[in-house]
């Protein structure tokens, strides 16, 4: 089976800035990232701030432009930003992100706002578009007497509802979610993610969702890939990756979660900080919070390569495990 | 423990009430906190977790109207007089905030923004106050505090700049510490830094602390005691094992349930149907009771008042859920109800 | 550093030789200077002899070279009606202008932003309200009308202060006055805005909840914050403080460079205007330049390049 879409060693690169005249240092914020999303799959992609996880989202999107690299959607090498080619295939692929607020018009009505891409697209005949409005309005759990309202008049969820309809208009076949829950509270959270998995299931599309909350991405996904400074440093099963991580970083991450009733006890509690992107450490980026580092993780970058079935790691250490045990 | 003798307590809260523009947001607020205990508060945004202390310390905007008592040790803070408050604040009672980057002034240098608080409750000046400043940076985990005492606080990342907060508001030997979604906005593992680290500090000093979140993870690693909040008024209260084991309270059941878990089975989650009511148009009766699944008539008339339970929790709730069951049974959401 | 200075000396440069280029060629193609100094009854030859004996008979374009090059030698050229150097024409114009200008100022300033603090500190009260009431009349009335006005309460109704002139410095009063109605209301509404900003800012309540006195808070953590917007307005007042006297001079007969400029620019006395806009311009942007270096003390984002 062809992935639906398709990411090969992508490489972006951000020159930063710090005045018109000064030199510019470059910020790697996705480096060789290689992954790829089948029909009706959930991908998971969760990483703290700085690891790059919402700039691979819009390069897989095709908004961000890759350096290196390329990604193919349904077998076809992405067309340019900005083609007619390209438009139309952001009908098959649609973004949501965190803020709805920002995402929505404040002076149209959502009804207006969700039926957009049907009209952009031309997607049925102009009379059966409302029809499709309602419909859509229903499959997220807006009432039908709030079409008419206007975004400030919704609260954050039934905005994120709104956003999320507005994206399925057009029956997309990859969703990609970056943070689309992260600013709800924990009850209407819980209403939004099971909405998602409701529509995924009956509409069999696929997501690539991306968020730094460990919890909702295990909900939510059947893969997940954990990154760190702009790279993949574990991939697999959404069940095997955080029942048993490999990875020092994901074991941290996984361990940093606070489980309600537990005390922190016996976590791994990880020192320093995440460094600064356009100073990126030599070797593996993990090195210098990394418990279990050797002297081979300050010199040399570890390959994402498959440790066990089904899971693939970038570690010197996982790696040598590995092989022991084989 | 929470059911001590009046005056053991350092903070008493009684009948806190907060409106803003006429618009009550907190609706008679009763707690106590006990020497060098852990106060953990909990709630959806809106629930006036963190309006309950801003308002005891007299730091929401002219515009709100504080009624109530809020007794430090015997003597009433509500209405004194502003030198009053300014010496509790950060001496007695100090507060961190939620993000830490915009809650340090941006033009003055951090040494600058330590010292000050050393000479208000202190009175330490000069070298004195330079040498205690470097000893609290060290202790809240900023390396090299000698080198980057004239640094601002653009030159910190989010994580320390909270440690630098954390390191400010010990500077005044507070007897109660309140920390107000202090790692909400920081990264998973910087978060798990900051509760390892007021956890310790907590541990060395003695002080009180009031741990404010929504999120219960965080509230069950630091707290001995949680108080939950819905719509401006206390639900529930209890021990942190009584709380987790058993919630009573369908809100803190509801709470628990909604939350994805990172082990055991994969669950499909459990949502409270509807949202938070407006505080302008509360219901009559329980503010929770168009979202609960036990509603009778009676609640919708009739607020229930927070009472103390044989097993020494508190509980405001009509029909509350049973203790032998509450632990296992899965609560039935009606699904017309989720919107 | 030395390369901030460097880009900031380069940029005031071509500012200054956009704004002599323009004055240059908008003076020349808006009307004859032999046809307006000499009359309309003169002979064609005397027209003639005039425009080649200032030059005017050249192409425009070796004229600006020869006017470029003059100016490199320090010569800002010969006032042709006075036949005066222009530069020194200028120059003595200076003290009567600052005399208006230096005192409206420091009133825009001592009122202005303290009444915006106050106002920011007091808000929705009556004293708030007072204040955004004033301040808008002040900066909406243009100044002729405002002139006027003052004339006609302080000249002609009271009759207490004189209503042209330049012999005391009572005479000053009405022109200063004049001047700061606008700059008052402009820095009242400003220092507002910035300081109720900055007021709701999350720093603010980490001041107040460490035990700071309200003086403290107010002064030490919130005025310093609210300063790089108001520093922006203020450095643009002190730039015109040799332009912006025009109107008020004419009205007040007072015989400053706003006045020179206006007799010089309907005589067409060309060296004279470009040597006020040269003198202007460079105000301007000596003025914005000491703002950029007031930013970089006041704000330390400023001042290093973001490192986070």
């Amino acid at each position: 089976m062809t992935p639906l879409i398709e990411a090969k060693e992508l490489v972006r690169i951000y020159a930063l800035r710090h005045g018109p005249f000064s030199r510019p240092s470059f910020v790697r914020a996705v480096e060789d990232i290689s992954l790829s999303v089948f029909p009706g799959e959930t991908l998971g992609i969760v990483g703290e701030s700085g690891s790059g996880k919402s700039t691979l989202g819009r390069m897989l999107l095709g908004i961000d432009p890759a350096q290196g690299g390329e990604v193919r959607f349904e077998g076809q090498p992405m067309p340019r930003l900005g083609t007619p080619e390209w438009r139309a295939l952001r009908a098959k692929m649609q973004l949501v992100y965190q803020d709805p607020l920002a995402a929505l018009d404040r002076r149209q009505t959502i009804a207006t706002q969700i039926g957009e891409p049907l009209d952009i697209h031309r997607i049925g005949p102009r009379e059966s578009r409302a029809g499709r409005v309602e419909d859509l309005m229903a499959a997220v759990g807006l009432r039908p007497d709030q079409a008419g309202s206007y975004p400030h008049e919704l609260s954050g969820g039934q905005r994120q509802r709104a956003v999320i309809a507005r994206a399925l208009a057009a029956r997309p076949k990859l969703l990609v979610c970056d943070e689309p829950v992260s600013a709800l509270d924990v009850s209407i959270q819980a209403q939004v993610v099971n909405m998602l998995s409701d529509l995924q299931e009956e509409n069999g599309i696929a997501m690539i969702f991306i968020s730094h909350d460990l919890k909702v991405v295990r909900n939510l996904a059947d893969r997940v890939a954990v990154m760190y400074l702009g790279r993949i440093v574990e991939e697999a099963s959404s069940d095997v990756i955080f029942q048993s991580p490999r990875h020092p970083y994901t074991k941290a991450l996984v361990s940093s979660m606070p489980i309600p009733g537990k005390k922190l006890e016996g976590r791994v509690i990880l020192q320093g900080e995440p460094p600064n992107p356009a100073a990126r450490p030599s070797g593996c980026a993990f090195h210098p919070r990394c418990p279990v580092a050797r002297d081979i993780c300050r010199t040399s970058t570890p390959a994402l390569r498959s440790v066990e079935t089904g899971r693939t790691a970038a570690c010197h250490v996982v790696a040598d495990n590995a092989a022991i045990a084989a | 423990m929470a059911m001590t003798a009046a005056t053991a307590n350092l903070v008493e809260l009684r009948n806190l009430k907060v409106a803003f523009d006429g618009v009550q947001v907190l609706h008679g607020i009763d707690l106590d906190v006990a020497r060098g205990e852990a106060l953990g508060l909990v709630g959806e945004s809106g629930c006036g977790k963190s309006v309950t202390w801003l308002a005891a310390l007299g730091l929401l905007p002219g515009k709100a109207s504080v009624t109530g008592s809020v007794r430090l040790e015997g003597r009433e803070l509500c209405g004194s007089p502003r030198s009053t408050l300014e010496q509790v604040r950060g001496g007695r009672i100090a507060m961190i905030f939620q993000d830490p980057s915009s809650s340090l002034n941006p033009v003055l240098s951090i040494g600058r923004q330590i010292t000050e608080a050393l000479a208000i409750h202190r009175g330490l000046r000069g070298e004195a106050a330079k040498t205690e400043a470097l000893r609290l940076m060290d202790m809240v985990g900023i390396p090299d505090a000698r080198r980057r005492f004239d640094l601002y606080t653009h030159e910190f990342s989010g994580g320390q700049c909270q440690r630098l907060m954390i390191a400010m508001a010990l500077a005044g030997k507070p007897d109660l510490l309140i920390a107000d979604e202090p790692t909400t906005a920081l990264d998973a593992t910087i978060q798990a830094q900051i509760l390892d680290l007021l956890i310790r500090l907590q541990a060395e000093t003695g002080m009180a602390l009031v741990f404010i979140s929504h999120d219960l993870g965080a509230v069950s690693q630091v707290c001995e005691r949680v108080c939950v909040m819905y719509a401006g008024r206390i639900v529930e209260e209890g021990s942190v094992a009584q709380l987790f084991s058993s919630p009573r309270h369908p809100y803190t059941r509801g709470l628990f349930d909604a939350i994805p878990r990172i082990d055991g089975p994969r669950k499909r989650l459990i949502p409270i149907p509807g949202t938070v009511p407006n505080p302008k148009t509360l219901p009559q009766g329980c503010a929770f009771a168009p979202r609960c699944s036990r509603t009778t008539a009676f609640c919708e008339t009739s607020p229930p008042s927070l009472l103390p339970q044989k097993d020494g929790r508190k509980l405001a709730c009509a029909h509350p859920i049973e203790l032998a069951v509450a632990g296992k049974a899965e609560r039935k959401v009606p699904e017309d109800l989720l919107q | 550093m030395i390369r901030f200075v460097l880009v900031r000396v380069m940029r005031a440069v071509i500012t200054i030789l956009a704004v002599m280029t323009f004055a240059f060629v908008v003076l020349r193609m808006s009307g004859d200077p032999a046809e307006v100094m000499l009359g309309p009854d003169v002979p064609q030859n005397v027209i003639e002899a005039f425009r080649k004996s200032w030059g005017l008979d050249q192409p425009l374009w070796i004229q600006y070279l020869a006017y470029l090059k003059s100016i490199f030698t320090g010569d800002f050229g010969v006032s042709m009606r006075d036949k005066a150097p222009a530069l020194q024409l200028v120059l003595e114009r200076v003290p009567a202008t600052l005399q208006l200008t230096v005192p409206a100022l420091i009133l825009k300033l001592l009122i202005g932003i303290p009444a915006g603090v106050y106002a920011a500190l007091h808000r929705q009260s009556f004293a708030d309200r007072g204040v955004i009431l004033l301040a808008i009349l002040g900066f909406t009335i243009p100044s002729f009308v405002m002139g006027l006005l003052l004339v006609l309460i302080f000249s002609v109704t009271l009759g207490v202060l004189p209503s042209g002139g330049q012999e005391t410095w009572v005479h000053g009063i009405l022109p200063t006055l004049t001047m700061s109605v606008g700059g008052v209301g402009i820095l009242a509404r400003f220092s507002r805005s910035a300081m109720i900003e900055v007021m709701g800012q999350p720093y603010i309540r980490t001041a107040s909840a460490k035990g700071l006195k309200w003086r403290d808070v107010v002064w030490g953590h919130a005025l310093p914050n609210a300063a790089v917007p108001i520093v922006t307005i203020v450095g643009f007042m002190v730039g015109s403080l040799i332009a912006g006297a025009v109107v008020v001079e004419s009205i007040f007969s007072w015989p400053g460079i706003g006045r020179l400029l206006i007799v010089s620019v309907s005589n067409r006395d060309l060296a004279v205007v470009q040597c006020i806009l040269l003198i202007v311009a460079a105000t301007m942007v000596v003025s914005n330049l000491v703002v950029d270096l007031l930013y970089g003390w006041l704000d330390p984002r400023l001042r290093s390049p973001a490192s986070h």
